[in-house]
């Protein structure tokens, strides 16, 4: 067995010597930070139009993370090519021959990869709560507030678990183009729309990134959105569940295929 | 040592590699020959356990490559040229390999200082040429200082001065005692380089013998006689009891006679000759012989449906066709 500490030493090299990584995290935080203190400032300016129902249930903090529906696709670009440009490059029977433990390979990668995902959502969604605050002003609340640290928090998770399961995905697809022609739509599209359908939204709601998405609510039913039959806490259990299948089915697809 | 013990894969119907057993022992430099597609490139990426047998066994020092304790300290591998990630640097995607080995930064200088790339070891390696891709696969090879190597058409994507360097960097590492194993579709590199040969076709075993056995076993000599007056030089050698064999362009070719002997004889009859010269056969053609059979089987399967092909002489057209601008050495070519 190559030792484990080395393997995870040359998986931090690979990360951090390429490029992508700086550009698709750098968006991530961007993005999400932009886009929640815009629809904070908008929000808080048209609080007066909005309907009796969404403002029963403003929920300042889960707007602050408004963002995140596109920042979440940086964070998916970011776990696709981690790993598929290790068999776009070829790299990957270079990287076997020197790690032929498997299972040790792809998880010494993950990890990596997935602790780097948790600081930079960590960081994202407490600078996105503060910005957002600051710009909602009275209507804003407090990280001391009930649930509201909780849902900060869960912004990194959900951030973090985000990209690794598109890690998952992208290592039973061996691809980037595939596994980013799958997830970005569906991420960005089907997940949304099909969450919006009366029929499909009593499945849609189990998706990852619709179960997941529950922790970043203070409020139950933030913005009228529907109930769930799940709390906050659930919900990420659910979304870990689809991280933790989207992982063996990788592990499975890199210990059988040739590489 | 690399021990083959009855290696078969099968890619559904297709055999790719079919029973193989061999050895492949340190000091020296084993060619692995064997025309396109006759299993050379999966029989060595099932050595590097990237690809799984569907039967046999591959054993590196007694040992399956996936016990190996840091693999790249045993067994240093070229396959491809383009397999490193293009938007890295030579220097980091060599230093991410011997981390995952535990292997001294410093031996990523002097690898690359080795194969000549120390200029460029800051640069993406996306802008490589196919040849510095190639002498930064094999920089990534020696890494380690492995005592076995393996390199998979190492001298494709070459100039003349790298194919020269290559030969002689694995003569030297045979000659420190370390194992070569050297694969390649071209005779004429294998005679140069090898001292041991082992030659597949169809994924089968054709020959595993010395390069001295092979050369002594496969190259014909012959004497090749041009006159204008051929008729009575063959009137000539007829009576004196010698087999000419007319080659075409009036060119006689005399098989087991000593080519002193020849020019003695035509000079005592006063038989003017334009040509008296030493030959011997090409061990190309040996080797295209050798597989013929396979590489016909082969053709067949690529094309269904198609009518049998006559593949043996067609293969080999298009062998000439690849054939580099060819540096025969000590060699010359009877055909």
């Amino acid at each position: 067995m190559a030792s484990v500490p080395a393997v995870l030493n040359s998986e931090w090299t690979k990360i951090r010597t390429v490029s992508s990584t700086t550009w698709t995290l750098i968006c991530a935080f961007l993005v999400t930070v932009a886009m929640g203190a815009a629809l904070s400032a908008l929000l808080n300016s048209q609080f007066d139009d909005l309907s009796a129902a969404e403002q029963a249930t403003f929920d300042p903090t889960f707007v602050s993370f408004s963002g995140m529906v596109l920042g979440q696709l940086a964070m998916v670009v970011f776990g696709v090519l981690v790993v598929g440009t290790e068999y776009s490059s070829g790299m990957i029977r270079t990287s076997l021959a020197a790690v032929p433990q498997r299972g040790s390979f792809l998880f010494s990668k993950i990890a990596v990869a997935g602790v780097l995902a948790l600081v930079v959502g960590l960081a994202t969604s407490f600078v996105t709560f503060f910005l957002s605050q600051a710009l909602l002003g009275d209507r804003g609340t407090d990280i001391g507030a009930e649930n509201v640290l909780r849902a900060v928090v869960g912004g990194g998770l959900y951030m973090g678990l985000i990209a690794v399961f598109s890690m998952g995905v992208a290592t039973m697809l061996r691809s980037s183009m595939l596994s980013l022609g799958i997830l970005m739509p569906f991420f960005f599209l089907v997940s949304q729309i099909l969450s919006a359908v009366p029929g499909a939204k009593s499945v849609a709601r189990y998706f990852p990134d619709q179960a997941g998405s529950k922790i970043l609510q203070v409020v139950p039913d933030a913005m009228n959105s529907d109930p769930a039959p799940y709390g906050p806490w659930a919900g990420l259990g659910i979304m870990a569940l689809w991280v933790v299948a989207a992982l063996i089915g990788g592990y499975l697809v890199l210990k059988k295929r040739d590489a | 040592m690399i021990e083959l013990d009855g290696l078969t894969k099968r890619f559904g119907n297709k055999v790719a590699v079919d029973h193989l057993s061999c050895r492949v022992r340190p000091g020296m430099v084993t060619g692995f020959l064997g025309p396109n597609g006759a299993g050379k490139s999966t029989t060595m990426r099932m050595m590097l356990d990237l690809d799984n047998p569907t039967s046999g066994t591959v054993r590196i020092d007694g040992r399956h490559y996936r016990d190996l304790q840091e693999p790249l300290k045993h067994i240093g591998a070229l396959l491809d040229a383009k397999s490193m990630h293009g938007g890295r640097s030579a220097y980091n995607n060599l230093l991410c390999l011997a981390q995952s080995n535990s292997i001294p930064a410093s031996r990523v200088s002097h690898v690359l200082d080795t194969v000549g790339l120390s200029a460029v070891a800051k640069k993406k390696s996306k802008g490589f040429s196919l040849g510095m891709g190639q002498r930064l696969g094999i920089a990534a090879a020696l890494l380690g200082d492995p005592e076995i190597l393996m390199f998979d058409e190492p001298v494709n994507g070459l100039d003349p001065e790298g194919i020269h360097w290559i030969r002689n960097l694995m003569k030297t590492l045979a000659a420190e005692g370390r194992t070569i194993f050297v694969s390649s579709h071209l005779m004429s590199e294998m005679a140069l380089t090898a001292d041991h040969l082992i030659v597949i076709g169809q994924g089968k075993l054709l020959a595993d013998t010395s390069m001295a056995d092979f050369i002594h076993k496969n190259s014909r000599s012959f004497v090749r006689m041009r006159s204008p007056e051929q008729e009575r030089l063959r009137d000539l050698l007829h009576a004196e009891g010698v087999v000419a064999v007319e080659a075409g362009n009036g060119t006689l070719e005399i098989d087991g006679e000593e080519p002193e002997r020849l020019g003695e004889l035509a000079g005592r009859h006063g038989i003017v000759l334009h040509e008296l010269s030493a030959q011997r056969a090409s061990l190309e053609e040996a080797f295209m012989q050798m597989t013929a059979g396979s590489v016909e089987y082969h053709a067949h399967s690529d094309r269904d449906g198609a009518p049998p092909p006559q593949a043996g002489p067609q293969w080999g057209e298009q062998w000439n066709q690849q054939r580099p601008g060819d540096t025969a050495g000590d060699r010359t070519t009877g055909v």
